[in-house]
């Protein structure tokens, strides 16, 4: 079931009557594919969560149009809606069974949708084998791992076959390693029922690996849509190139003088048919070569042997933030004893950002792939089909 | 080595007087407490003509007579009692807990206009004490001309502030995403209120059944004033029949057998209960 979001805006009143109400979305216009996954990615307080719950049915929106396939469910409430909605801390009913909490929405259905004890003890065992805990369908949540929880959360919102599966940060209460291992799970289990599924994410690297899709947002307004290794590459603006990435994006104060990019004195890169102006820079951690004829002149701090690879810390009197953090190859060698290191600059993963906008403005070495896909619904899919 | 073993045996020696000291301080506590207990069992096992004899009441019996105990029984109609009694604890406590589950989840979970203002309204009632209401209460339930009726003995008492409070907080604390995945599982509010609410809710629920049935048994000025119908007393009550039956002097020993019975139900029921009550109580405090 592809989800269409049309112009979608929701503002929440502000808490005293006088005070201006609080954009919390805004103009959100966006076309999910069919049986795609989609990862909402944003700071705290980006509107990801108002957005996933406005899909949900849990909100309203201010203004703007949802269409699930070709019906308009704006107005729908969330039972009729047919989503599936996964909770951060999955509230699960503490007093129940893993089964009777599975089984809990089938009870709920009504006439003609009406199921039978057995046949709803039937669908909720077989959610359970998908999610594999249908060995342990007679203990309580309180008896469980938060990984088990988790799965017994995904499991009662499959119940129901819903047209939608909405997550909200479904991994953010999870240990380290389970997280690792339930978002495979999650993969699996989305490819396996094919239903189209919207989570909502903190951690970049969360929505990186295992969408098909992500949607970088800040301030309750989209940044970028694209395939995650696309918006990697190609960041639209300053916010995307900062947020995604470990370590992250280097950001230098820069500017372009007659087609050059310069940070500080050292002319790093070209930048053909840029008019002068002062930019940011950002170099990707991976976007440092150590060159002892390299432009980039720095001091060396350090350098953390990491076994595949060597982080190097170095600083650069037009550096933002404290440190320069880049990773070469554990190949080269590092000369540590002169106290100075230069870099030349791998193509593409250098980037420079309109100084007042921090809009990405175009580089050589950039490969324009195409399927960047545009927030723009309509051109979303046919980006998406590349 | 030696001294370790000294000084070990020392620190035991002290450990143990200390012990002993507080469990003589308990047994004298318990025997203070106690004593009003031992006291009723004690009279109500007495002979009459004996007790009257007793110029200074004795701390024992050597004829004890379970006579009272049938006197008791025939002097009023005790039984009558108890099964009024039973009734009005029972309807009581059933029709409360319908009012306070229902008035608590709207006050925790619905929205509705004045929501903050009725409610403290609702808290400003509790500041009243009782004694002021009586008077009122005996006033609207007898113009309704509910004087030695059941309904009149009843609905004063279905509907308590403090409990309404004290499950709203309970209720409230159940987090807020569990009524969401009921809204969008299509769970009505009642259902969830009885599905899940309820159930996670139980403990304080408990308590709050245990304490108003001790409430009602117990009660005696309301039934008192509302009832002159025999038909209608409360054991409460009815005690005060068997003083008011006795000839020239009253039967106190009957007295105590009667209430000796009427505790019984009480005691019974504290001893199940006891740890239901604090842990409902405990529970409905945490939330700070």
């Amino acid at each position: 079931m592809k989800v269409v979001l049309k112009d979608l805006t929701k503002k929440f009143p502000g808490r005293i009557k006088k005070e201006e109400e609080v954009t919390a979305v805004s103009h959100f216009d966006f076309e999910i594919p069919d049986g795609k996954l989609v990862g909402l990615l944003g700071p705290s307080g980006c509107g990801k969560s108002t957005t996933l719950l406005m899909i949900c049915g849990l909100y309203k929106p201010t203004s703007g149009k949802i269409f699930f396939g070709e019906d308009d469910v704006t107005d729908v409430p969330p039972e009729h809606r047919g989503v599936g909605l996964v909770f951060q801390n999955y509230a699960l009913y503490p007093h129940m069974t893993v089964e009777q909490n599975i089984m809990f929405p089938l009870g709920n259905l009504k006439g003609k949708d009406k199921l039978s004890k057995e046949e709803m003890k039937r669908r909720a065992l077989e959610a359970a084998k998908l999610v594999q805990i249908d060995q342990l369908m007679d203990r309580r949540p309180g008896q469980m791992s938060g990984g088990q929880q988790q799965r017994v959360a995904i499991a009662r919102a499959l119940v129901k076959m819903p047209r939608v599966l909405l997550m909200d940060e479904p991994l953010s209460n999870l240990d380290a390693r389970l997280r690792l291992q339930t978002r495979e799970e999650i993969r699996r289990i989305q490819r396996e029922t094919g239903i189209t599924t919207i989570f909502v994410t903190h951690d970049q690297e969360e929505a990186m690996s295992i969408s098909d899709l992500i949607v970088v947002m800040k301030d309750g307004v989209v940044q970028q849509i694209g395939k995650p290794q696309s918006v990697y590459d190609d960041p639209a603006n300053l916010f995307v190139a900062k947020f995604l990435g470990t370590p992250p994006v280097n950001v230098f104060d820069g500017s372009v003088r007659s087609g050059k990019l310069y940070i500080g004195p050292d002319a790093v890169y070209d930048a053909p048919g840029l008019p002068d102006q002062k930019v940011w820079v950002g170099i990707r951690p991976e976007g440092f070569l150590p060159d002892e004829n390299g432009p980039l002149t720095c001091s060396l701090k350090g350098v953390e042997v990491m076994g595949r690879d060597v982080s190097v810390i170095s600083e650069h009197p037009g550096m933002q933030g404290s440190a320069i953090r880049s990773i070469i190859d554990a190949q080269s060698r590092v000369d540590t004893g002169s106290g100075v290191i230069r870099f030349r600059v791998r193509p593409g993963k250098i980037y420079a950002f309109e100084y007042e906008s921090g809009k990405t403005l175009p580089l050589p070495g950039l490969e324009k792939e195409g399927n960047t896909v545009s927030w723009r619904a309509g051109e979303a899919q046919s980006g998406d089909q590349n | 080595m030696d001294d370790y073993a000294a000084a070990r045996s020392r620190s035991k020696a002290a450990a143990r007087t200390k012990s002993i000291a507080t469990y003589l301080l308990l047994v004298l506590w318990a025997l203070l407490v106690l004593f009003p207990f031992y006291w009723m069992v004690l009279t109500s096992v007495k002979d009459y003509g004996e007790y009257n004899s007793e110029y200074i009441p004795k701390f024992y019996t050597l004829h004890p007579t379970l006579k009272n105990y049938a006197d008791a029984f025939t002097a009023v109609p005790l039984g009558r009692y108890l099964l009024n009694t039973l009734l009005f604890t029972v309807i009581t406590t059933a029709v409360m807990m319908i009012v306070i589950t229902l008035a608590a989840f709207a006050f925790a979970r619905l929205q509705f206009r004045g929501k903050n203002l009725v409610f403290a309204l609702f808290l400003s009632l509790m500041m009243l004490p009782n004694e002021l209401v009586v008077i009122t209460n005996f006033v609207t339930i007898t113009n309704a001309n509910l004087r030695n009726t059941f309904p009149g003995l009843i609905l004063p008492s279905v509907m308590s502030v403090f409990y309404v409070y004290l499950l709203k907080e309970n209720f409230e604390m159940v987090p807020d995403n569990l009524y969401l995945a009921a809204k969008v599982d299509g769970t009505s509010d009642m259902k969830y209120l009885l599905r899940v609410l309820v159930p996670i809710c139980r403990p304080t629920m408990i308590t709050i059944i245990i304490l108003k049935v001790i409430e009602c048994w117990n009660s005696y000025v309301w039934p008192r004033l509302i009832t002159d119908d025999p038909n209608y007393y409360l054991v409460s009550n009815g005690i005060q029949e068997i003083r008011e039956n006795g000839f020239g002097r009253e039967n106190i020993p009957a007295m105590m057998a009667a209430v000796v019975i009427i505790s019984l139900p009480l005691i019974v029921l504290f001893l199940i209960f006891r740890n239901k009550i604090m842990s409902g109580v405990l529970r409905g405090g945490t939330k700070g």
